[in-house]
């Protein structure tokens, strides 16, 4: 098989979105948090607590939207918690983000092993299956690439749009674009600003825990120890790659999976001449390749990572 | 309808650790009149609205506010809602506008139901049509605000409080950043706002637009009022005095013959990153015993023409010589060196480090000479005696010289750097803003001391967007727009102005 026609199989695609959902998750509970002005460094633990979360609870028998619930539940628990520390306290956002990572993941593994002390394979739970919507899904090509994929996905491009048009017609979008430019600006118009970024970050938080159940519901069905495997942080890095606009996010998440489920398709063309970890590379080389030409020209939120207190000018 | 009031501040006090920002100040204000709020820096001008907006608590007193009938009703402190509620809008110094917003989208921000679904606009855009309309208050309402002019986002700010349909309009400082034509047209747009019924407090300490355009005048001191007065009788010799307490004496310029060229500029380009911090093809001449002010809004290249002249950015094009000589090597120690005195525009970032002391600071410039190290060691005593020496000679105030100069106030801060440039008697002096921020006796201490060095056969290059500092000082006046320098050939304040919006008269 030639290594361009890859590009033109349905098999490609309908994998490369498939890896793409949860960094759309990721992207998007990103860009959520920094739009308002807060980064949130926690996502790799968020990721964590998510995966484990979700099928704990599928596994202990909520059923998957049960799972989908609990998921939010504590990805918003561990948002609320950077909320707090970063915005009305005022901490450094990246020493609060890496120690909600730690605290989620070290939480995440020690729940795993209280719930199932005795177990040495991990447990497995029924995920979400493709759709395989009848008549659509025969479609030749994009049948196979759009809808055969899980309901998850379907959430995730969904989620997408919401974000969209929160962020572009809603005054609530209004008003957090403005709080992460100028919390002063929202001040002074009687809007509060630690209300806003409060939410913001917990909603965001949410987003990405979703990102890491994916992984646990629908892209597995267990729960593995270091399964996360960096998807938060290449979310960060990919938020700046979509300047902070849900579109782009998408793009940027599709792009990173077309280039990881390129490698694999490549390995097996031309994997005996070069060695596996090459491949494994190139994605998070093309990742950051792709961000030093977009990221120079980055518009960042003007209030990015600077803490705002009430009554001080 | 002069007569019925709208605003009653009743004996407002506040204080910060020792500090007495206010004391006991009451102030009235009636229906339709610009009230001049008037005092130097710190003299409590800032608190006193910051408490009347709702952002500091004031420590006693009280403030009143009509409601839409006309009554008379106590306001809630500390709250900004409750401010906006009872239509109070306030325009600050520094812009509150989220750049990454539209125009429309600043105005409307807190005014609609942050939970409904999508934005409905048509209502709230016909209403700020009207304001726009009457006032005159023109802003294109669907740009960027990170796109706008300054004066342009002035207005946004001013139709901002409107559109909240407030009553009463502060305004601090608000024509700092306009170039006189701008704030001519703002005071238009008040004059039309106060005839709708608008009373408006404006807050500054330019005497000659204090006495063009307020009705009464409140003057603060040292956070008490200590007067109040008609407009119409007020001169600008009874304002200052009320101010500082004293009359103050605008130094005497003596007339003075130009010398040899000290700073020459030939056909200068410096290509920034932005049109704001270009020059394009800019010639200059300096001589001994001469001051050139650099008039100009901000923004139309003096951070260029400063940083040159420093020896921070290097010339795309060009040549500069400085005392004839040609300058081959563009850094700060270099021109140092050849002579050049710099008063930053920013002297708590550019001019001291604030973390090192007072004396450290005051020798910071010349760290290699004698009686400065020895061997590579610096002599401790010696620049502490020196420092001492010099902190008598110019009068700088503190917590003395083994102090963290972060400490000092912005005009002994300034004083300091005064000291540090002038002792090395430079050839030529180059002062960025060198009184903003400061009150009018610092300011005028700044200007005498510029005054001296000029008649000690030093040039100066003074950049200044305060265009009465430049008229006060300057033996001639060059006019910076858009990265171009044009010699004004005139002191008539009207036709600098128009050179200065890039209007060539």
């Amino acid at each position: 098989m030639d290594i361009l026609q890859i590009l033109l199989t349905d098999t490609f695609w309908e994998a490369a979105l498939r890896i793409a959902t949860p960094l759309i998750f990721g992207v998007l509970g990103a860009l959520v948090c920094e739009r308002a002005g807060v980064l949130n460094l926690g996502i790799e633990g968020i990721f964590v607590a998510g995966a484990m979360a979700g099928w704990l609870a599928v596994w202990l028998g909520a059923g998957l939207w049960g799972g989908i619930v609990v998921a939010m539940l504590t990805g918003g628990f561990f948002g609320l918690i950077h909320a707090i520390l970063t915005v009305p306290l005022g901490l450094s956002q990246h020493v609060s983000g890496l120690g909600v990572t730690m605290l989620a993941t070290s939480a995440s593994y020690f729940t795993y092993r209280t719930a199932l002390p005795n177990v040495s394979s991990p447990p497995r739970i029924e995920p979400f299956r493709p759709l395989d919507i009848p008549l659509l899904s025969d479609i030749p090509f994009l049948g196979p690439v759009l809808f055969q994929q899980t309901a998850m996905t379907w959430l995730a491009l969904f989620l997408v749009a919401l974000v969209w048009w929160v962020f572009n017609r809603t005054p609530l979008g209004v008003a957090l674009r403005a709080v992460g430019d100028n919390p002063d600006a929202v001040d002074a118009q009687g809007l509060s600003v630690y209300g806003l970024r409060i939410s913001a970050v917990v909603a965001g938080s949410m987003l990405m825990a979703l990102g890491g159940a994916f992984l646990t519901m629908s892209a597995f069905d267990a729960f593995f120890f270091g399964m996360v495997n960096g998807r938060g942080w290449i979310s960060i890095a990919l938020v700046i790659f979509a300047s902070w606009r849900p579109g782009k996010a998408l793009l940027g998440a599709l792009l990173f999976g077309a280039f990881d489920a390129f490698q694999v398709r490549l390995q097996t063309e031309v994997g005996a001449f070069i060695p596996p970890q090459i491949f494994l590379m190139a994605p998070y080389v093309l990742s950051i390749i792709a961000l030093v030409v977009v990221a120079r020209r980055a518009d960042y939120p003007r209030a990015l990572l600077k803490p705002w207190f009430k009554g001080q000018r | 309808m002069a007569n019925e009031l709208v605003l009653s501040l009743r004996s407002l006090s506040k204080r910060f650790g020792d500090v007495v920002a206010n004391d006991a100040v009451s102030i009235d204000l009636y229906r339709g009149e610009v009230l001049s709020l008037l005092g130097e820096n710190g003299a409590g001008k800032t608190t006193l609205m910051n408490m009347l907006f709702g952002h500091y608590m004031p420590d006693s007193g009280s403030v009143e506010v009509a409601d839409s009938d006309g009554t008379l009703r106590p306001l809630q402190l500390g709250h900004p809602q409750a401010a906006l509620e009872a239509g109070i809008g306030m325009v600050h110094q520094h812009f509150t506008l989220a750049e990454n917003l539209t125009a429309i989208d600043n105005i409307l921000l807190g005014s609609e139901s942050l939970w409904s679904l999508r934005r409905n606009r048509g209502a709230a855009r016909r209403k700020v049509q009207g304001i726009i309309e009457r006032s005159g208050l023109a802003a294109p309402l669907d740009e960027l605000v990170g796109n706008l002019t300054v004066g342009e986002r002035q207005r946004v700010e001013i139709l901002k409080a409107l559109y909240r349909d407030a009553r009463i309009l502060v305004l601090d400082e608000p024509t700092a950043v306009l170039t006189p034509q701008e704030a001519d047209a703002l005071f238009d747009n008040i004059g039309a706002m106060t005839r709708d019924g608008l009373s408006v407090i404006f807050i500054s300490h330019k005497l000659r637009e204090v006495l063009a355009f307020s009705d009464r005048i409140a003057v603060l001191r040292h956070g008490r009022k200590v007067g109040e007065i008609a407009t119409a009788e007020a001169d600008e010799r009874i304002i200052a005095r009320m101010m500082v307490g004293a009359d103050t004496e605008a130094t005497a310029r003596a007339a003075m013959q130009a010398g040899d060229p000290v700073l020459e500029l030939e056909n200068i380009a410096v290509k920034g990153k932005s049109a704001r911090d270009s020059l394009h093809r800019v010639s200059l001449t300096v001589r001994a015993h001469e001051i050139v002010g650099i008039a100009g809004v901000s923004g139309n290249g003096q951070t260029a023409l400063a940083r040159l002249v420093s020896g921070l950015t290097r010339p795309d094009g060009g040549e500069m010589r400085v005392d004839g000589r040609r300058v081959t090597k563009f850094d700060p120690q270099t021109l140092l060196k050849a002579g050049i005195g710099r008063i930053p525009e920013d002297r708590h970032h550019d001019g001291v480090v604030g973390a090192m002391s007072v004396a450290e600071n005051m020798v910071i410039e010349r760290l290699d000479a004698d009686d400065v190290q020895k061997h590579g060691f610096l002599r401790k005593a010696a620049i502490r005696a020196h420092a001492q020496e010099l902190a008598a000679a110019y009068d700088v105030r503190g917590p003395g010289v083994d102090a963290e100069a972060r400490l000092l106030s912005g005009g002994n801060m300034q004083k300091l750097i005064l000291a540090r440039v002038f002792e090395c008697a430079p050839r030529l002096i180059l002062a960025n803003q060198p009184t903003r921020g400061l009150d009018l006796g610092a300011a005028n201490e700044v200007g005498r001391r510029l005054l001296e060095a000029r008649a000690r056969g030093a040039g100066v290059l003074l950049i200044s967007e305060d265009l009465d500092e430049v008229l006060a000082l300057a033996d001639r006046i060059v006019v910076i727009h858009d990265g171009r320098l044009i010699a004004a050939d005139t002191t008539d304040r009207e036709a600098i102005g128009l050179m200065m919006a890039g209007e060539h008269a």
